[in-house]
């Protein structure tokens, strides 16, 4: 079970050395990309200019003016031998509302219907299907039924990647569309592969859509409490619990953030990676409690 | 002010960019093309890294509502003030009220405006540079509109008009573009004939060619070895668990068109990466045009950081002459 492989190092150019820790999806590999990624911010590098952690993988800027790339790769690899992959994680978890099935996503996917797998349904009926769930509520059931973890944030800015606290045989999984859209609704709950996003801007994009949630987890101008400290709302390591809203409650949410007053429910909690692998289906439980 | 009666194709505020944002997805940004913002902002007796304006195949209409000293660097765009002839690497004295005009490049894509004094937009997280897909830094987050106001800043007072570039310091644009790359990344994951196609065949710009990145057409579709797909990563062979994006870093969906991602790069995805163009190269496709004709050749890393050193070499002897 254990990531014991080293990782592999390569240069992006002569101003990004890449690391890819796993090639395929793990909470170990995220784990262990985040111990080492630590390791190498707490060196504080001169000439380091962004440590960049991905879901299985790792980059980091730097300028070689300052710091030759055979000494930070030399000072990386250092930092991974010692570092020893963390097994728990002090966190918070985060509930985000969501209103699936909405009206904004449903236009913009009939809107690009000719670039979809399955034209004569809806994205939530086509991940149902091919993911062998009974119906669209079955499949709702099932992704907002188990938290995810944020394992990356990026593509644009803030927008979270998150990988579902369930067995492999339950994660969730489709592929992207055939062509990306040009258009997708501001803060639509996206899809691709086995990751789950919140497109953060509106934009481009090819991952299915679900829904939308009210919450900004964007904004430069910084307007709600919870993104005073920093425009970006989300890092990787918190936990997000999604939970489904009617439209009603989805209206007054929205009068909420135009409001200003628009708050998220955020507890801090612990996370045991060992606890998890020994239980996925009772662990997470317990951290949804923390959220009553 | 400048009060822009034109926006152009797509002028945006930029300075030298943003660091240590990348990994919250806000990518550096900053002018495409920092060699020749870096000249208009000397010859303009600016901080080299004052905010200036990346003007794009079709320039703005620009009236300056306060005298001004301006210099532009870049690509070829016939620049008329008040129908009068002004020349490109040379400061230029602007009377209020007086009108900057561009056309279509002749050669390049991209010339820079500076300002004595420079833009003065707000610091965001470090930077003037404009952010279009995050709304971010610049005036209002956003590429020019018509109607828009700009504040100039307080100049230093030692640009001079009449103050010019050496012939030996400028740099020519257009023409046939070869683009140093260092392999790398997923490289291993291509066909030996992809491999070797990729650097042999020419390429040209297709239109889609922004700040985000470059798309490239013409060449032989590539292909990657055929493999089980390792959990997450997606079914196409050219797809890999989500991961970071190096700036110049050069991907290709589905093996069909190589896309070179620029400073306001996506800054990550799931598309398999083959190699990055050198940080002395990202310049070079600043200033192409759709349509324009290209090559890529591999270099070491080695080669990648020589070629580096000459590129600074010639911004410090820039920088050496006008300072003081």
């Amino acid at each position: 079970m254990a990531e014991t492989s080293p990782i592999r190092y390569s240069f992006g150019g002569d101003e990004h050395l890449f690391a890819e820790v796993s090639d395929s999806m793990s909470l170990e590999a995220f784990f262990k990309g985040m111990a080492v990624t630590r390791a190498v911010e707490r060196l504080a590098l001169e000439g380091v200019l962004d440590v960049c952690l991905a879901n299985a993988s790792f980059q980091i800027r730097f300028d070689p003016d300052r710091i030759a790339p055979h000494v930070l790769l030399d000072a990386v690899q250092t930092a991974e031998a010692q570092a020893v992959a963390e097994r728990t994680l002090h966190t918070r978890i985060i509930e985000i509302p969501v209103l699936y099935n909405d009206p904004w996503t449903h236009e913009t996917l009939m809107r690009f219907r000719d670039r979809h797998q399955d034209p004569s349904g809806t994205d939530l009926e086509y991940a149902a299907r091919i993911n062998g769930l009974a119906d669209v509520d079955a499949f709702i059931a099932a992704h907002s039924g188990a938290p995810w973890f944020v394992s990356m944030v990026g593509f644009v800015a803030g927008l979270p990647f998150m990988f579902q606290m369930v067995e492999r045989e339950r994660q969730l999984q489709v592929p992207k569309y055939l062509r990306p859209r040009t258009d997708t609704p501001k803060l639509t709950l996206g899809h691709g592969g086995c990751f789950g996003c919140i497109y953060s801007v509106r934009g481009a994009g090819g991952y299915q859509m679900f829904g939308v949630t009210p919450a900004p987890i964007y904004d430069p101008a910084q307007q709600l409490a919870y993104l005073k400290e920093h425009m970006v709302f989300f890092r990787p390591g918190d936990i997000v619990q999604f939970k489904p809203m009617d439209r009603d409650a989805y209206d007054r949410a929205v009068a909420e953030v135009d409001a200003g007053r628009f708050a998220l429910r955020i507890r801090p909690v612990e996370f045991s990676l060992d606890a998890f692998l020994a239980d996925p289906i009772g662990y997470p439980k317990t951290l949804q409690e923390a959220l009553a | 002010m400048i009060k822009v009666l034109k926006p152009g194709l797509a002028t945006s505020v930029q300075d030298l960019g943003r660091e240590g944002y990348y990994h919250l997805g806000i990518p550096p940004s900053g002018a495409l093309v920092q060699y020749a913002l870096s000249a208009a902002n000397h010859l303009v007796g600016n901080p080299v890294g004052a905010a200036g304006l990346e003007c794009t195949l079709i320039g703005p209409e620009l009236q300056f509502q306060q005298d001004a000293l301006v210099a532009l660097s870049g690509a070829l765009m016939s620049p008329r003030l008040d129908g009068e002839v002004v020349h490109q690497d040379t400061a230029f004295q602007v009377r209020a009220g007086q009108v900057l005009r561009f056309e279509f490049p002749k050669a390049g894509a991209r010339t820079y405006l500076a300002v004595a004094g420079g833009i003065d937009v707000p610091l965001v997280l470090g930077s003037r540079s404009t952010y279009t897909l995050g709304a971010l830094g610049g005036f209002q987050g956003r590429r020019l509109q018509e109607g828009d106001e700009l504040p100039i800043g307080e100049a230093s007072g030692t640009g001079r008009p009449g103050n010019s570039l050496p012939m030996a310091l400028r740099r020519s644009v257009g023409g046939d573009i070869t683009l140093r790359v260092v392999p790398g990344l997923y490289y291993e994951r291509l066909t030996d004939a992809a491999k070797s196609s990729f650097f042999a065949e020419p390429w040209t710009v297709g239109s889609e060619a922004d700040r985000i990145g470059y798309r490239f057409k013409g060449g032989s579709a590539l292909s990657f070895q055929p493999r089980e797909q390792p959990f997450g990563a997606g079914s196409d062979p050219s797809n890999i668990v989500d991961s970071c994006y190096p700036i110049g870093s050069i991907q290709v969906p589905a093996g069909l068109e190589p896309i070179v991602l620029h400073r306001d790069a996506v800054s990550g995805g799931g598309y398999a990466m083959i190699g990055t163009v050198i940080s002395a190269d990202l310049d070079l496709i600043g200033q192409m045009q759709p349509n324009q004709r290209a090559g890529f050749v591999a270099v070491t890393l080695e080669q990648a950081l020589e070629a580096r050193r000459i590129y600074k070499k010639r911004l410090k002897i820039m920088s050496g002459l006008f300072a003081g």
